[in-house]
């Protein structure tokens, strides 16, 4: 009995690893490639660890497999001998204090720079996010003005989405920290340039929630009374789901939504077709469609 | 130097042991009784019933996971009104309450309050603990816990339903979570209850080791048992506070307005906008200042209680006995300063998420040293393969995956991907259940011919572990898996999205996996119950092992010791070649063969133990 108890605890890492290999064939993994940049380095940085984890994983149930069998050797009828009478070894436990630190620490200071590049303000692209503002989606602002393209408040359940609206000559105005009268607003589907750095405030409404793209790899939580600003990349232009990652009552699981990334032109044609929508009076409308008749 | 206690005992019962007795003990544990092991008793009792109702509740969340919407069968009929359907209410209640009563019913007191009221003064040679009265109160506050939580069910809308976490705002204004009005208020109750018994516990617990060693049983003499459980005391007791005070603080919230956690202006359920001044982000770090600690109070006894079987069912001292001290004290000291690790996407300053971030990531160091010490443990050892043994071994082998998969979420930028996902839920279901519960489980078996003189059933206890193994890994390992496919925790009907749509039925296998686990705990309890009367009868020291608890008669009568016994050694010389026999219980004065061993050759604490006596 006591070797089926070996290969027991022998069997089972094996069948997890094994499980682990064949999960993307199932689709138990990753949704998609990551579909950002800064996704793509924590994808890597997940693979990494995955990696180290599973060298360890393997040594170290090895190594458990390997003194359950020894071990049972020596309980053998035939085998008389006592076991090691042995309080442990100073040399090992400096070899195994010593290289997991360094490997530790190596995983600790070898992130710090995604860290930073995700949440650190002043590392922000900023650059290229005045670049899309001002040449791309003609913006007219000054440099104080906020590089935020829309401003995203959750609520249970849904997220309501603010983007500023465009002066009377059809330019962009800059995304102003209080709601204006220009403003432009939408439920559940936030529309974003493609391919370039952008960036959004977070805010709640209410309780706390957590702003998800599994895609890309973003999560941020929306903390009621702060704002926070997120910036990401999307790679390709199509639509992502966006979903909240934080408990904020019952119908937590239903705030399901969608981040669609475009061309600037479709961005920018997206804004316009919101404005014409929410200023529709039926009046304008009406005298166009008499002045065709004639 | 244990005297007060003594008279105190005497004084207050007039029973005395009689060994032909074996149920003496079960016979006290429905009295208010001050004796430490009918304490313990009645912990591990409690706790085991508690651990059906958490069990029955993760259970529910399971089905609704796997059969979204479908009528519940067996508990369904218990909200008949909704046809045996689980609501999105009920399934946020579900797992409020599965997490509620696991972590503050079950994991926590039978660590500390089972196992530590037993074995705390017949470890370290003492007649009972310190303060036996506050000890019973200890227990008996566990039932107002009990009480308050049963009350909370059968509050409108079924329970709190705002997570084991109680993140406000949604916990502060009754208007955020429909339903869980009264229900929350109650939860915070209970929980300040369960702190005032933790809290008890742990001064006891400290004093008594401080103060009632037995002659000869110094510090580094105690077994693993005794420092695990030292450490946790003096973790719950500066921890512990901290959350009282924020449960105050989200109780007066809640009934006086008075804004620590409610920011101004929100406008929640269509209610008038809150007044406010406060910040949510201070419970979070309030409220994880002690829950992160108190996932090593959840686990360090347990890692102490397997250093223990571990050495004595393989027969062969504890690998490294000195650091596993010290890596324990370490994981202590560097859990008060983690707790920001739960907050890396909260939106608090990103330079805190890199501190916090290294101190996460090097909390990891002394884990590995433990495992490694243990797999030394066995190493060259004669393991015996047992109930105990084999829980032992589960311990170690599910503590590995649980604490590797903690690194990837120590790692603040996969973290942002992986937070409340289902990897998280995987990664401490391995370190609460895989490695806290096996090693409960393994500490069942091996103490209970201590408790009440006789065995637990072997074959019966081998299948529920194996039973339970499978079922556990059948269930927990596929959460790595969702969590990498970005399922978020604590959705009533993830398949809404349909990126998570295929993955029903990887869910669907994990909640069979999850019933064959729960039904499989009928047998635990069985053997449990059953033992008692018909358990094979076990004498002092059933396993040979070299413990003080193994001197004192099973089950010891009040005052545990015929005579107070005098430590000559530390509890793991097994093997000694010294010795015919493999075991050298700590009371076994030195006797030296003949002929006389050299000096020089003669084991460092062997010639000081002798040199004392003289």
């Amino acid at each position: 009995m006591k070797w089926f108890w070996c290969l027991f605890f022998a069997f089972w890492p094996i069948l997890a690893i094994a499980v682990c290999a064949v999960a993307p064939a199932y689709g138990w993994w990753f949704p998609s490639a990551a579909a950002s940049p800064l996704g793509q380095r924590i994808d890597d940085l997940f693979y990494m660890i995955l990696i180290i984890t599973t060298i360890t994983f393997v040594g170290t149930q090895a190594g458990l497999a390997y003194v359950l069998f020894t071990g049972a050797r020596r309980t053998d009828p035939d085998v008389d001998q006592k076991a090691w009478f042995s309080h442990g070894s100073h040399q090992l436990e400096v070899i195994w204090s010593v290289v997991p630190a360094f490997v530790l620490l190596f995983i600790a200071l070898y992130q710090l720079d995604v860290w930073a590049d995700y949440r650190v303000k002043d590392m922000f692209p900023r650059e290229k996010m005045s670049q899309l503002l001002e040449d791309k989606l003609h913006q007219k602002r000054t440099k104080h003005d906020s590089l935020a393209l829309a401003e995203v408040t959750a609520r249970q359940f849904e997220w309501r989405i603010r983007y500023p609206g465009f002066d009377e000559d059809g330019n962009l105005l800059p995304l102003m920290p209080d709601p204006q009268p220009t403003d432009l607003y939408t439920v559940n589907d936030l529309h974003l340039p493609v391919r370039v750095p952008v960036m959004i405030n977070l805010k709640s409404q209410d309780v706390q929630h957590s702003f998800f793209l599994p895609e890309l790899r973003v999560k941020q939580d929306a903390v009621p009374g702060l704002v926070i600003p997120v910036w990401f990349e999307a790679k390709s232009q199509q639509s992502y789901a966006l979903l909240c990652a934080e408990l904020c009552g019952w119908g937590h699981y239903k705030m399901k939504a969608q981040f669609v990334a475009e061309s600037d032109e479709a961005f920018l044609e997206y804004l316009r077709e919101l404005q014409r929508q929410q200023f529709f009076d039926g009046v304008a409308e009406a005298a166009e469609s008499a002045e065709d008749d004639e | 130097m244990s005297a007060p206690s003594t008279t105190g005992h005497e004084a207050g019962h007039g029973h005395h042991h009689n060994p032909e007795d074996r149920l003496a003990l079960l016979k006290q544990i429905w009295m208010f009784s001050t004796d430490h092991k009918v304490i313990g008793i009645q912990f591990l009792c409690t706790t085991l019933l508690m651990l059906m109702v958490g069990g029955a509740l993760a259970l529910g969340v399971r089905w609704q996971l796997a059969f979204p919407w479908e009528n519940m069968p067996i508990f369904g009929n218990l909200f008949a009104g909704e046809g045996g359907q689980i609501s999105p209410e009920y399934y946020t209640m579900l797992f409020t309450m599965h997490a509620s009563v696991m972590i503050f019913l079950v994991i926590i007191p039978v660590l500390a309050g089972a196992f530590g009221n037993f074995l705390i003064p017949l470890m370290i040679g003492a007649d009972d603990m310190a303060f036996p009265i506050l000890n019973a109160l200890s227990y008996w506050f566990i039932w107002p816990t009990i009480i308050c939580f049963g009350i909370s069910f059968t509050c409108a809308g079924g329970g709190p339903g705002n997570g084991w976490t109680s993140y406000p705002v949604l916990s502060a204004l009754p208007q955020a979570a429909p339903g869980s009005e009264e229900a929350q208020f109650w939860w915070l109750i209970a929980v300040t209850f369960a702190g005032v018994s933790s809290m008890m516990g742990s001064i006891n617990y400290m004093t008594t080791i401080i103060n009632m060693r037995a002659p000869g049983m110094t510090l580094f003499r105690m077994p693993l048992t005794i420092w695990g459980m030292f450490i946790t005391a003096i973790l719950q007791a500066f921890a512990l506070p901290v959350l009282t005070a924020a449960g105050f603080m989200l109780v007066s919230d809640r009934m006086l307005g008075t804004c620590f956690f409610i920011p101004s202006g929100l406008v929640v359920n269509n209610a008038d906008p809150t007044v406010g001044g406060g910040q949510p982000l201070l419970w979070q770090h309030l409220f994880w200042f002690y829950s992160h600690p108190a996932v090593y109070i959840m686990l360090l006894p347990a890692m102490g209680m397997v250093s223990d079987m571990l050495s004595a069912t393989c027969r062969k001292p504890i690998f490294g006995y000195k650091p596993m001290v010290y890596s324990l004290a370490a994981i202590a000291g560097l859990g008060f300063i983690v707790w920001g690790h739960h907050m890396f996407t909260s939106g608090m300053n990103p330079a805190l998420g890199m501190t916090f971030m290294i101190s996460t990531v090097m909390i990891a160091l002394p884990s590995a040293v433990k495992v490694f010490n243990w797999i030394g443990t066995i190493w060259g050892g004669r393991p015996e393969f047992n109930t105990v043994f084999l829980n032992c071994v589960a311990f170690i082998s599910m503590f590995i995956v649980g604490g590797l998969s903690g690194i990837f979420m120590a790692a603040v930028p996969v973290d942002i991907y992986i937070h409340d996902t289902y990897f998280i839920v995987a990664h401490f279901h391995y370190v609460l259940f895989g490695a806290t519960l096996f090693g409960v489980f393994g500490g069942i078996h091996y103490w209970y011919p201590k408790m009440f003189g006789r065995r637990m059933s072997e074959g019966w206890g081998k299948l529920h572990f194996t039973l339970t193994f499978i079922g556990f890994n059948g269930t927990f390992f596929p959460m790595h898996l969702l969590g990498v496919a970005g399922m978020p925790r604590r959705y009533a009907d993830p398949y809404l999205h349909p990126y998570l749509e295929h993955l029903l039925p990887l869910n669907q296998f994990m909640t069979i996996c999850a019933c064959l686990m729960g039904c499989a705990q009928f047998i635990l309890i069985a053997n449990f119950v059953l033992s008692w009367f018909y358990g094979e009868k076990a004498g002092k020291n059933p396993w040979l092992a070299n413990g003080l608890e193994w001197v004192a008669p099973s089950p010891p009568g009040h005052g545990n010791f015929e005579v107070v016994p005098t430590v000559y050694r530390g509890p793991y010389e097994y093997s000694s070649p010294d010795r015919d026999e493999d075991y050298w219980p700590q009371t076994e004065p030195p006797v030296r063969k003949s002929p006389a061993p050299q000096p020089a050759t003669e084991p460092a604490e062997a010639s000081h133990d002798a040199s004392a006596q003289s």
